[in-house]
């Protein structure tokens, strides 16, 4: 299958290690990995922040350049959720039709990692070996927008060597928020410790998630407390390999 | 008083500031985490022993939808069903109006004082407030009502007005206060809560029957009888309901429903979502005046007070279908963790974040649309399927609107956004970006993750470590290993995804 790769802003300046790890992961699975070098970003940023006529260039851009390819995968499944829930709002509201049609097209091509693995490639052990102790945090896009499920836990369950523990109260919001760990640093913060709390609780050695932003604001709280959990992204983890090091 | 002036409390500083305060009480973190952490997991289990839960919340949404749609009409069927069965209808286009509207119609009975039943409209328009100032004296009845007003205090939760306080707290209020406003408490008072319970019995039971007049809320009204239904737990809403001999009720314009039959699915779907139980344990209705059974006489005032405006609002008016149940306040992590106070509104929590800014006008709330972070639970909770994330990014939208028009100069996280903006519309730009903040941030790293951060970030960075930009993008990994066109590139990965 000929794939395409929308790394999104943050992975490509942050994270090019999860592009990498997807590459890595698709390959060995078979199918054909681009990236389109006109890409830049879903404009959730702008539009999450109530800067809407702003993405129309982005929405517009991501159409093009995504436009034809049997699917587009991206490793954030807030991002996906931008695509799949706000680019057609976008485009109707500011766009033309040309640009609705246009997204209208592209839109069912795009799939967040564990989405496309499961029910578009139709795999849930992707060979993957990982021998230390995960938990894994449902990241709120991915579970209210996305609906992936227990997809994620799925792939993760088959790795090899993977002991898989249970976050306790998993499925509430970490904090990050995007520009809400700016504007109300003081909730977001108190939603933090709670996580980090939870995440210690289960004496993981990585928390694994499928959106590095929400890793980020994680890991970088436990980083700063020196824990010495690390964080990972899924597709890292899937993309492991006995012999590798870590 | 304006309606905006009590829907905002005045003098409320905006979101984060009022949400520090209430981060920095942990009793006020603690009451509440164990109150909703109750709530919430009552309301999962009777929520799921329904076969039909996600059609019942299907049918609510649709009928809430038509109703809205249809607003006018159905309101007008409401004013002539209730007129015929011996009420009297009054409309009241802002706060003012149905705070004079009421005023008049306690003070033509020759009374001073009124029993109240739980309403929200009526702290909306602050028609306590409004009624001392005419000389009369409301007491409410509702038991986390009166310890709110005892204590002279805001309500912090739609259902549970009294969520932030502890056992203690209340029998410290009930000491102090009872005696001021009728009955004290009794001697020895304890924290139990059969005592507790006691002592406001006797307090209140002197009240219901000394009055002569009642002002209610609404929960419903159906627009074919005529019928106004008040749902609640104590049994105090249903003294207020019968007793006295002049009963007023506050409604907002968005409670009617079509028709009889449709309280069939709200009496099933508010219960649970509020209090997690299968059933209100009253459940009052009546219609109109009966004979020798009730007040004497009845009057609804139908409250707009910015409704109609929110309805214009073809995103936004979705909230008008609040039926109050709490749900969303309840899953809500920010509000677990601040309280409704930090809302600054009668409307706390995620449903008060999309009504209040819209009832008072966006620029006289712009804080609360940002209060969330988006997380989704709220809207999966809420019995009527409000949409309440695509609403608050919607609001967010007209807020930037509102300071793009009012301000002179853009504020800086405009001017931030729109070179945000600049760099995202060009992978040229975007990859200069890239090789730029790669270089500069690893001259302030250390191992790897950058501590203090300037400016907007520093708030980020007083708790959390930051990581240090790529070395290498993606996209310039891809370019330097890969074929650099546009995709179709068949060598392999090189290297392993890892950091």
């Amino acid at each position: 299958m000929r794939i395409a790769l929308f790394i999104t802003c943050f992975n490509d300046t942050m994270f090019p290690g999860t592009g990498r790890a997807v590459t890595t992961l698709l390959e060995r699975l078979g199918h054909t990995v681009e990236f389109p070098t006109g890409q830049t970003c879903c404009g959730q940023l702008h539009f999450n922040t109530g800067y809407r006529p702003e993405p129309l260039p982005m929405v517009r851009r991501f159409a093009e350049t995504f436009a034809g390819y049997d699917a587009v995968v991206a490793p954030s499944g807030s991002c996906v959720g931008m695509v799949r829930d706000h680019h057609r709002v976008v485009a109707a509201q500011y766009g033309d039709a040309a640009l609705a049609e246009a997204v209208e097209q592209v839109v069912p091509t795009v799939y967040e990692l564990s989405e496309l693995l499961v029910d578009v490639l139709g795999v849930t052990d992707v060979g993957a070996h990982f021998p230390h102790r995960v938990t894994y945090h449902p990241t709120c896009h991915s579970l209210r927008m996305l609906r992936v499920g227990d997809r994620p836990l799925r792939l993760l369950r088959a790795v090899k060597g993977i002991d898989l523990v249970e976050l306790p109260d998993a499925e509430s919001c970490c904090g990050f928020g995007g520009t809400f760990a700016l504007k109300n640093s003081d909730v977001s913060n108190a939603m933090l410790a709670d996580k980090m709390r939870h995440v210690q609780d289960t004496g993981a050695e990585f928390l694994c998630a499928g959106d590095n932003s929400c890793l980020t604001h994680i890991g970088g709280g436990l980083s700063r407390l020196r824990t010495g959990v690390g964080t990972m992204h899924l597709a890292e983890i899937l993309a492991a390999t006995e012999g590798d090091v870590r | 008083m304006s309606g905006a002036d009590n829907v905002v409390w005045l003098g409320t500083p905006a979101f984060p500031e009022a949400a520090r305060t209430a981060l920095a009480d942990p009793q006020l973190r603690a009451n509440l985490r164990r109150a909703t952490a109750t709530i919430r997991d009552r309301r999962l289990a009777v929520a799921a022993e329904l076969e039909d839960w996600e059609e019942l919340r299907e049918t609510a949404a649709t009928i809430k939808r038509h109703t809205l749609r249809h607003l006018d009409h159905h309101l007008l069927r409401l004013e002539k069903a209730v007129t015929a069965a011996g009420g009297v209808v009054h409309w009241a286009a802002d706060a003012a109006e149905a705070n004079r509207i009421v005023t008049c119609l306690v003070k033509a009975t020759g009374e001073s004082e009124v029993v109240k039943v739980k309403s929200m409209a009526t702290q909306e328009i602050g028609l306590n407030e409004a009624l001392a100032d005419a000389g009369i004296r409301a007491y409410e009845t509702d038991l986390a009502e009166l310890i709110v007003q005892l204590g002279g205090d805001r309500p912090s939760h739609i259902l549970v007005p009294a969520i932030h306080r502890n056992r203690s707290e209340i029998r410290e209020i009930f000491r102090r206060e009872m005696g001021e406003w009728g009955a004290p408490a009794p001697e020895g008072l304890t924290t139990e809560p059969r005592d507790l319970a006691e002592a406001a019995r006797l307090h209140l039971r002197e009240k219901f029957l000394r009055a002569k007049v009642a002002v209610s809320g609404a929960n419903f009204a159906t627009a074919d009888t005529g019928t106004v239904v008040v749902v609640e737990s104590e049994g105090n809403g249903r003294m207020c309901l019968t007793l006295p001999e002049t009963l007023i009720t506050v409604m907002g314009i968005e409670k009617v429903l079509p028709s009889f039959a449709d309280l069939d699915v709200f009496l099933q779907l508010l219960p649970r979502s509020s209090t997690g139980e299968r059933m209100n344990p009253y459940t009052s209705l009546w219609t109109g005046i009966t004979d020798g059974d009730g007040p004497r006489n009845f009057h609804l005032v139908l409250l707009d007070n910015g409704r109609t405006a929110t309805l214009a609002d073809e995103v936004g008016r979705q909230a008008l279908a609040c039926i109050r149940c709490s749900a969303c306040l309840n899953v809500c992590p920010v509000y677990e963790r601040t309280g409704g106070h930090a809302y600054g509104s009668v409307y706390p929590g995620p449903i008060g974040a999309v009504l209040t800014p819209q009832l008072v006008g966006v620029e006289n709330a712009a804080s609360l649309p940002f209060a969330s972070t988006l997380c989704g639970a709220c809207y999966d909770a809420c019995p009527v399927k409000i949409n309440i994330p695509e609403v608050l990014v919607h609001l967010r939208a007209e807020a930037v609107e509102a300071e793009r028009r009012d301000r002179l100069l853009p504020t800086s996280e405009a001017i931030v956004m729109k070179a945000a903006a600049a760099v995202l519309n060009s992978p040229r730009r975007l990859a200069a970006v890239q090789r730029l903040a790669a270089f500069g941030s690893r001259l302030v790293a250390r191992d790897g993750r950058i501590g203090a951060l300037p400016g907007p970030f520093a708030r980020w960075s007083a708790t959390r470590d930051t990581p240090v930009p790529a070395r290498e993008s993606l996209r310039a990994w891809w370019l330097r290993t890969r074929t650099p066109t546009n995709g179709d590139s068949r060598t392999t990965a090189e290297g392993k995804g890892r950091r």
